[in-house]
């Protein structure tokens, strides 16, 4: 479980975080929605402790994310995080980007980190790709390793931080089938989108998210479906007469 | 033999002595070597001070890169050399000389790594660190190795750079290449023979250093 | 009473001998500057319009670049010697590190030269001007541009390469200092004098030439 109180968060003065609280139970996708520099995605790398918070608190499994005396690169193990910019390490072929981590974080030699790292290419349908570099891969290639890397170190938690905002609109497709995989089987997720559609798809619970405060919460058929705060409506309403074009130019 | 201005060219003295020039320039080639190592060992973290912007190591390699590239080479040695036979510290020549041309290495190459890190996406070092990678992780498996490929040539340059430096062995009474030659010809005075084969020697070995290293380069980048 | 003699102290003579060498240091820099700048830029121009004459140079340039500053230095001296030019160790000094220093500037000045985007040139001969017109207002000073910061750099690098000098006998700062450390012993204070020397000139120095560059770039 993953339990967010209070955090708060601020870049030199910009308040970007101002108490948000937050609960993901085992099994359950939540999605964040919020129109842009409503503070989703700086949420996310808190999660990860990828970012260090001014106030409150976030328990993984228990565990606080920024309490100097946590092993926080143990704890990363159990929190994948995949990026818009897909970040797959350019110099590294796909099975060695995804062989990289189980060797050099969890200790495991040459020989099963790459089979793992092929389990996991052909779990995410890259299997014949494992000699490629990043390179030679489309975007949503490069973004479907970039989640097979972070599930090779298995993790209890996947997050998505605007994963197909950078892609081109007809690769988006393979990248949330993908994800609608992981969902089946399981997974934990906490998803930062604009897909307004995927969450409504997908989603368990739907978080909107405005100015630094969790807004609205809900399943997806109230907090999408049936807004009740007038800011959700007007998200919502601006989300659905844009076109998809101009929501993607406009994150990226 | 062709004289000019009554000049005779005597060239087999230095054929006989070409043995004692060859291993001068294996000692040439080994602190080359050596000095390339210890600098980038060196110059790696001092370039990931030097980016921070603050804090003591930042204020060190700041200090290390201003003096090594505004000060002369051979003062450089000098200080190694004869500073520290001040204090009774006698070093040999050929230690001397391999810490004075790592110290100029170190120096130019942490500002020739800080280019390259400058040039690798930041959100690579947060890919890394989210797999769980400590930060010293991160560098040696995903950043330095991008970071070579960017800066490869500037590298290689200021290895032969290095290697060019190593001549200044000659001031402190150093048998690599110029000092082996200046200790040859002085027994003849065939000053311009010996030290054209010498230059020779030192043109072979720079382009033989730039041909292995862009094999290298190849092999390792796949590419 | 004692008589020393090898192992005097620093004397206000001495003084006099250090500004002798600092004075010596700028007078070579300075000339070898000026001549390798000159040629260089003959050179440099030369070979990006002249296939022939860059194909002929390569080696040169290649040449001068491979071989340490110290062996040029020695060779410039005993060629000259051969040659039966008496000169002195001046002109020896300023033949080599001039040579270099115009092989190094050709090569920054046919890179300024080559920088300048193809659609300015054409510009200025579709406005009428003649091919030297374009040269004079619009490649050149684009040129000048690109290559002072990195000119500046090699003016640093002689400066530097000019502490060497003292092989073939020309008393520059460096030489003058180690003299005096033979004689005197006083090690640490002069050497911190040569380093302090060297420093306060090519600091600023390196310091405009990394200014010019951010501009350049931006």
């Amino acid at each position: 479980m993953i339990r967010i109180s209070n955090v708060q968060k601020a870049f030199g003065s910009a308040i970007v975080l101002k108490g948000i609280d937050l609960t993901v139970e085992k099994g359950e996708l939540v999605c964040l929605i919020g129109a842009s520099g409503s503070g989703k995605s700086t949420l996310l790398q808190c999660i990860n402790g990828l970012e260090p918070i001014q106030g409150g608190e976030i328990l993984v499994d228990g565990i606080s994310v920024h309490d100097p005396k946590t092993d926080i690169n143990k704890l990363r193990q159990k929190l994948g995080i995949v990026f818009q910019q897909y970040n797959a390490f350019p110099h590294l072929t796909a099975l060695e980007n995804v062989a990289l981590a189980p060797r050099v974080v969890a200790k495991r030699s040459r020989a099963e980190a790459r089979a793992l790292a092929q389990k996991n290419l052909e779990h995410v349908g890259l299997g014949d790709k494992g000699d490629s570099l990043p390179s030679q891969l489309s975007g949503g290639q490069q973004q479907r390793l970039a989640i097979a890397r972070a599930l090779a170190m298995q993790p209890s938690y996947m997050l998505f931080d605007e994963v197909t905002s950078a892609l081109d609109p007809e690769l988006v497709g393979e990248v949330l089938e993908t994800m609608r995989l992981l969902k089946s089987e399981g997974m934990t997720m906490v998803v930062v989108t604009h897909d307004i559609n995927f969450a409504r798809e997908s989603a368990d619970r739907v978080a909107f998210l405005c100015q630094g405060e969790v807004c609205e919460i809900g399943t997806a058929e109230e907090v999408i479906d049936h807004p009740r705060k007038e800011q959700t409506q007007k998200f919502l309403r601006r989300e659905q007469r844009k076109p998809l074009e101009i929501v993607r130019s406009s994150v990226a | 033999m062709i004289g000019m201005n009554g000049y005779q060219f005597y060239w087999s003295i230095v054929w006989d002595s070409l043995p004692l020039l060859l291993a001068g320039a294996w000692v040439t080639i080994q602190i080359t070597i050596l000095a390339f190592i210890v600098g980038t060992l060196i110059a790696m973290p001092m370039a990931v001070a030097r980016q921070q912007g603050e804090g003591w190591a930042y204020r060190f390699s700041t200090w290390w890169v201003e003096l090594s590239r505004n000060t002369p080479a051979v003062f450089q040695l000098y200080l190694f050399y004869f500073g520290l036979g001040a204090f009774h510290i006698n070093i040999p020549s050929y230690a001397a000389v391999l810490i004075a041309v790592s110290f100029n290495n170190a120096g130019y190459m942490t500002e020739i790594f800080r280019g390259g890190l400058n040039a690798i996406p930041r959100q690579q070092l947060s890919a890394s660190r989210s797999l769980g990678m400590t930060s010293p992780q991160s560098f040696i498996h995903v950043i330095f190795p991008q970071m070579f490929k960017v800066i490869f040539l500037a590298y290689v340059t200021q290895g032969i750079w290095g290697m060019l430096n190593t001549s200044l062995g000659m001031l402190v009474g150093l048998q690599e290449l110029s000092g082996a030659t200046q200790y040859a010809q002085s027994a003849s005075f065939r000053t311009f023979e010996f030290f054209l084969v010498t230059a020779l020697i030192y043109y072979l070995i720079a382009k033989g250093l730039q041909f292995s290293s862009q094999i290298a380069f190849r092999l390792i980048y796949r590419s | 009473m004692q008589f020393q003699f090898a192992n005097q102290g620093l004397a206000w003579s001495d003084a006099y001998f250090l500004a002798q060498g600092l004075l010596n240091t700028v007078r070579l820099a300075a000339a070898a500057t000026l001549v390798g700048t000159l040629a260089g830029i003959v050179l440099g121009w030369l070979r990006t319009v002249s296939v022939t004459v860059r194909i002929a140079t390569a080696p040169i340039i290649d040449i001068l670049r491979s071989v340490p500053m110290i062996i040029q230095l020695i060779l410039a001296n005993s060629l000259l010697s051969i040659l039966g030019f008496g000169a002195s160790p001046f002109w020896f000094g300023t033949v080599a590190l001039g040579a270099w220093m115009s092989a190094v500037t050709a090569e920054v000045v046919r890179a300024g030269l080559l920088s300048v985007p193809v659609q300015y040139r054409k510009s200025a001969r579709s406005l009428g001007m003649n091919g030297y017109q374009e040269l004079l207002y619009i490649s050149i000073p684009l040129a000048f541009r690109t290559a002072l910061a990195p000119w500046i750099g090699l003016v640093l690098s002689l400066i530097k390469d000019s502490a060497l000098a003292g092989v073939v006998g020309y008393i520059e700062y460096m030489r003058s200092t180690q003299i005096l450390i033979t004689r005197t012993h006083e090690t640490w204070l002069l050497l911190m004098g040569a380093g302090l020397f060297y420093f306060l000139i090519c600091y600023p120095v390196s310091r405009y030439s990394r200014h010019l560059e951010r501009k350049v770039r931006v």
